[in-house]
Parts: C-alpha cells; structure tokens; sequence
C-alpha cells in the first residue's frame, strides 16, 4: 500500500514526532507507515483522514 | 474506564507507566519465587509456610499477567505488532526446544535431568531477539 503521509506531513511542516503525537502513535510507527513498511489499520487511517481533513483514498492508495 | 483512561495519557507517558508497572510486578513475582524456592533451605520447615510462600508466588505471577497485558494494550499498533510476533517466536521455540530437550532426558540421551531453567533462559533470549528484529525490520 502506498500513501501520501510523509508530502501531507511536509506540506504542514511537520516532524514525524509531531505527526506521531498528534495521531497518538510512536515515531517510528509513523516512519514505518511513511517507508511502506507497515499498513495502518483502520481506525488509524481515519485518524489520519480526519486529521489532514481528506478522505482515506486521498491519504492511501491500495497496490492492484 | 481504564481504556478511556489510556486514552486521556500520551503513548509515552501510558508505555512508561505501563512499563513501571510491568517492572514491579515482574521484580515481585521473582522475589516471591526466591523466598518460596529458598525459604525452606535457610529459613523456615514447614510446609504450611511453604505451601503459603507459593501461592503469594502464583498470586504475583498472575499480577504479572495482567500487567503485562495492560502493557501490551497501551502500545501502538506496530509496537504491538512487534510484541507479538517475538512473543510467538518465543513460544514456539520453547514449546519445539522444550518438549526436544524433555524427550533427550527420557532418552537417556543426556547426562543430567532437564533442567526447566534453561527452557525459561532460551524463550527469553529469543523474545528479546525477536523483539530486537521486529524493531530493525521496520526502522
């Protein structure tokens, strides 16, 4: 799954700490997440959705 | 309540509280296991009070229990994830080494008898390495 979290969270110029903070998670959950390591799950990404104001598909793109 | 409670805390500040909590349960259940292991050599002959000392053992073990689930359910998602993949690894070498180290006893195929100490020092070191690797692999 690819996503758009490190360009959101730049464009806000945020830290990863600051993102992770703010989502409730741990840095390095956000840099996993950030590097395709590791799918959130789902009521995280609507964290996420809810936090930059976009819809999930906007923040994440599922691999066909 | 304590969900909610999780909730109103930081990840840090609920991991370090957790954590604390895990380390004085963890601390207790040895000490208890000490007094009860020792305590008949050096300080007491009765089996009352042996029998006594073992189930304050049992009765931190379980505090242990709990406090290492309340551990886990204060980790994020991966954190959690990680925990728990290194937790299956743990268990599963212990359950093959172990029952593989019993059967080397009953096969006469080692000297001594199967001590369960070192089935305990094994599932630790490989939870700690399992833990090690989930932590490298999604750095």
């Amino acid at each position: 799954m690819q996503n758009r979290l490190k360009v959101l969270r730049a464009e806000r110029d945020w830290t990863q700490a600051q993102l992770a903070a703010e989502l409730d998670v741990s840095r390095q959950t956000v840099n996993a997440i950030e590097k395709g390591k590791f799918d959130p799950s789902l009521p995280l990404a609507f964290k996420a959705s809810r936090l930059f104001g976009m819809s999930i598909e906007e923040i994440f793109q599922y691999d066909e | 309540m304590n969900d909610t409670t999780n909730d109103a805390v930081s990840l840090q500040g609920r991991t370090r509280r957790n954590t604390i909590r895990l380390a004085w349960w963890t601390g207790a259940w040895l000490v208890t296991m000490a007094t009860a292991v020792f305590g008949p050599l050096i300080a007491w002959e009765s089996k009352v009070i042996s029998l006594g000392a073992i189930l304050v053992n049992v009765a931190a073990g379980i505090g242990m229990i709990v406090a290492n689930k309340q551990h886990l359910d204060g980790l994020d998602e991966l954190q959690r994830k990680i925990q728990l993949e290194a937790m299956a690894i743990a268990l599963g070498v212990g359950l093959v080494a172990g029952l593989a180290y019993s059967t080397l006893d009953v096969a006469n195929v080692i000297a001594g008898d199967a001590e369960i100490s070192f089935l305990v020092i094994l599932i630790s070191l490989t939870y700690i390495g399992g833990v090690l690797i989930g932590r490298r692999k999604y750095a």
